[in-house]
């Protein structure tokens, strides 16, 4: 048995009326918390793509993929602990900022490579993009400034290189087989 | 309609040109999935469909209650290993289903659902018996689809079927709207079946050589092994392989509750049921074996008692169909993942021959360590105990009937006292243990197979909860014999506060109508029996009579079901039977 951690999983599935609420379900039914969700269109027609990032063991990531592949919508399920990944997530701030502080704010945002995306007088938007890590650090070093909003994208995930791709998806038979 | 459809083969054939309905389609797309009968009840919504029935060479069964037709469906489809199929109207004909779409569910059984649905143009508004069936299958379904269109029906039936009964088998429900069954639609059937093209659905499995090789070396290295033999080994039809296996490596079989049949019980290696209700020596055998060998079950709750303490020195390997099941409850050390039959197949020329005398002498010491309560000793005080009804009845009927069982008390006497043989032989909610399956379940297990002697066992509680479906029973003519196992309690639950609530009996005393009238009242024949000595009269008239019986058996009202392991308690930690009640251990 392994600790259980964040774990990030991409799933194709058909693009249909219902199948994330069929993801969904399932997640609620087998009582894993869903800790972000994105998702959207591929370039393929028809499949979507959805980055779900959850708490499980070793154990419980095998299940949850394996549950993954008996709903009949999804077609592939890829865990990406077992690939080298990129994982992006997007996140917006609204920070209070007033002449006074303005030039503050800006500087830490140009340190993280975020951009400041709306300019009022009491308050500033700031896009960052980047690790959730990344973020959480963003949004600690500007809490003295008062956060008023934030709305984060949750993860969304690559397998790097030309290792996979959505051609593969009717190929690739599903990953349980080595199950144990 | 050019070709005459073959009733009897349900043959996918004929070729069916032109504009139809989509409730004409509807049928002769169930047609085509080799569909003799449905169970069913009419309503607003799936009016059109009734209407086109009349023009179908199907059989429809008008049924009291729709958890009556699913659970007919159920029946049907455990007893033939076909799907069954089920029809409801939207809204609360559709609710109704829920119960018998969920027990299917848990046991893994091929049925589909037909529901009608409010027009497509009113979904959403509230309209007159409008609920979102799908919404509310969606965590009980293999599968579920809503269809609101005509030209959808044919290809949603025909993967409905495909999804149901492939891989691991399971309810499907396939919803379909009122216009939908009004509109029209071309359809082209030639005599080729259409195929189905579901891309991301792939339920077969196949283990691996370097697995099964594994696997063989572990079985050959075994001085303890137990076979756990489930419901997959039923539904693979892999009683003859698992047969073989045993007779190969003479290791001893336990089965659960629905797995019951798969191994003959007379065979010397049987050892019966496994689990909170299982015999004493077969959960010490299971606690102290060093090699588990899994087929087709899920380690249940009631099989494994308290998991962290299940079968501790054992190394065990799971052959299952569904990947999901691995390591969901037990951590194993191999799966073969791939249906049993086929597995089994594939393992049997790669493992050694053996004998195994130690381990079946141990058993058979533990056996004779672990009480029995001998029935034919049980005294003759005038007191009627259900294990003697259980036991009489697989007497007489040569242990070949077909039972069909409710949940409680009577259903855990039944799997202890009633040997099965053979497969298909009991039918029992187990996952879901759902009261009141068994009147209907045997309703659907009458149209699987006529010619069987059917018994339903149920207790006065779950009976009683479906007993309005003796009028299909006496509306479709169909023969059943009925045991009611009447003790004036919800004997289980009674039993669970006797042990654990202080016997303080809260809600589970039970009055109940008298069932002899009640089955007069069908006009079908109604009996009773109080003394031991009047069961076997009774069973006999009951068998003999062209039409249904129902006896009701009065028994010992405080009787209880041993030996139990506590829900959560360690396997090997049994509550057993009293002192009072004679035990031997010759049974």
């Amino acid at each position: 048995m392994t600790e259980s951690r964040l774990r990030t999983f991409i799933a194709y599935v058909e693009d249909l009326p219902g199948v994330l609420n069929r993801v969904t379900s399932l997640f609620r039914r087998r009582s894993y918390n869903i800790e972000s969700l994105a998702v959207g269109r591929t370039h393929e027609p028809g499949v979507s793509r959805m980055t779900l990032v959850l708490e499980a063991d070793d154990d419980g990531a095998r299940r949850i993929e394996a549950n993954l592949y008996k709903l009949v919508n999804v077609l592939r399920v890829e865990d990406t602990a077992q690939r080298a990944t990129v994982a992006r997530e997007l996140a917006l701030v609204k920070v209070r900022a007033n002449a006074g502080s303005r030039p503050s704010v800006m500087q830490i945002c140009e340190v993280f490579r975020a951009r400041v995306i709306d300019v009022g007088p009491e308050a500033l938007i700031c896009e960052i993009t980047g690790q959730a890590a990344k973020i959480d650090g963003f949004a600690d070093v500007l809490a003295p400034f008062g956060v008023l909003e934030m709305v984060r994208t949750g993860a969304v995930a690559m397998v790097r290189s030309a290792e996979t791709s959505e051609r593969d998806l009717v190929d690739e038979p599903p990953g349980a087989r080595d199950a144990a | 309609m050019s070709a005459a459809p073959d009733r009897r083969t349900g043959e996918l054939a004929g070729e069916w040109t032109g504009e139809r309905t989509g409730a004409q389609i509807l049928w002769e797309a169930l047609r085509r999935e080799g569909v003799e009968v449905v169970f069913g009840y009419p309503g607003g919504a799936i009016m059109p469909a009734y209407d086109a029935l009349l023009d179908s060479p199907i059989r429809h069964v008008l049924v009291r209650h729709e958890q009556g037709a699913a659970h007919m469906a159920d029946g049907y489809a455990r007893a033939s290993g076909r799907v069954g199929v089920a029809v409801a109207t939207s809204g609360p004909g559709a609710t109704n289903l829920v119960t018998g779409i969920a027990t299917a569910m848990l046991d893994s059984v091929p049925i589909v659902c037909i529901t009608g649905q409010v027009s497509s143009h009113v979904i959403g508004s509230d309209a007159f018996q409008e609920t979102d069936i799908t919404g509310v299958t969606l965590p009980i379904t293999k599968h579920n689809y809503l269809v609101t269109r005509a030209d959808q029906i044919a290809p949603t039936i025909r993967e409905a079927f495909y999804i149901a009964r492939s891989g691991r088998p399971g309810p499907v429900l396939v919803d379909i709207t009122k216009d939908a069954q009004q509109r029209k639609a071309e359809v082209a059937w030639s005599e080729t079946p259409v195929s189905v093209n579901l891309r991301g659905y792939r339920p077969e499995h196949t283990a691996g050589d370097a697995d099964l090789a594994r696997a063989a070396a572990m079985i050959d290295a075994a001085k303890r092994p137990v076979i756990l033999a489930g419901h997959g080994i039923v539904k693979a039809g892999a009683s003859a392989l698992l047969g073989e296996l045993v007779e190969r490596t003479g290791i001893p079989v336990a089965a659960t509750l629905l797995g019951l049949g798969g191994f003959p019980a007379s065979h010397p290696l049987s050892l019966g049921m496994m689990g909170m209700h299982g015999e004493a020596w077969v959960n010490h055998a299971i606690q102290e074996a060093d090699l588990l060998l899994a087929l087709g079950m899920r380690f249940d709750d009631r099989v494994t008692g308290n998991p962290a303490t299940y079968a501790v020195s054992a190394k065990k390997i799971h052959c299952e169909l569904d990947p999901a099941e691995i390591n969901k409850v037990v951590r194993v050390d191999l799966a073969l993942v791939g249906d049993v039959a086929q597995t089994l197949r594939a393992l049997l020329p790669r493992v050694a021959r053996a004998e195994r005398r130690a381990w079946i002498d141990r058993i058979a010491e533990l056996k004779g360590d672990s009480a029995v309560r001998d029935i034919q000793r049980m005294p003759h005080d005038g007191r009627l105990f259900a294990a003697h009804v259980m036991h009489d009845l697989w007497r007489i009927t040569e242990g070949k009937a077909l039972v069909v069982t409710d949940v409680g008390q009577h259903q855990m006497w039944e799997a202890q006292y009633y040997k099965h043989d053979h497969p298909r032989k009991l039918l029992t909610s187990g996952g879901l243990g759902t009261m009141g399956f068994a009147l209907p379940a045997a309703i659907g297990a009458r149209f699987a197979d006529p010619g069987a002697e059917i018994w339903v066992v149920a207790g006065d509680g779950g009976f009683q909860m479906t007993a309005c479906e003796l009028s299909t029973v006496a509306q479709e003519g169909i023969k059943l014999c009925v045991a009611i196992i009447n003790n004036g309690y919800l004997g289980m639950v009674r039993q669970w506060q006797e042990f654990f609530y202080d016997g303080r009996y809260s809600a589970t005393p039970l009055r109940s109508p008298d069932f002899v009238k009640l089955a007069e009242a069908h006009g079908l024949t109604g009996l009773r029996v109080t003394r031991r000595e009047e069961v076997e009269g009774a069973v006999a008239a009951a068998r003999a009579a062209p039409g249904t019986v129902v006896i009701d058996f009065r028994v010992e009202q405080e009787d209880a079901v041993y030996p139990m392991v506590p829900a959560g308690a360690d396997l090997h930690d049994m509550i057993r039977r009293p002192s009072p009640i004679v035990e031997t251990a010759d049974d």
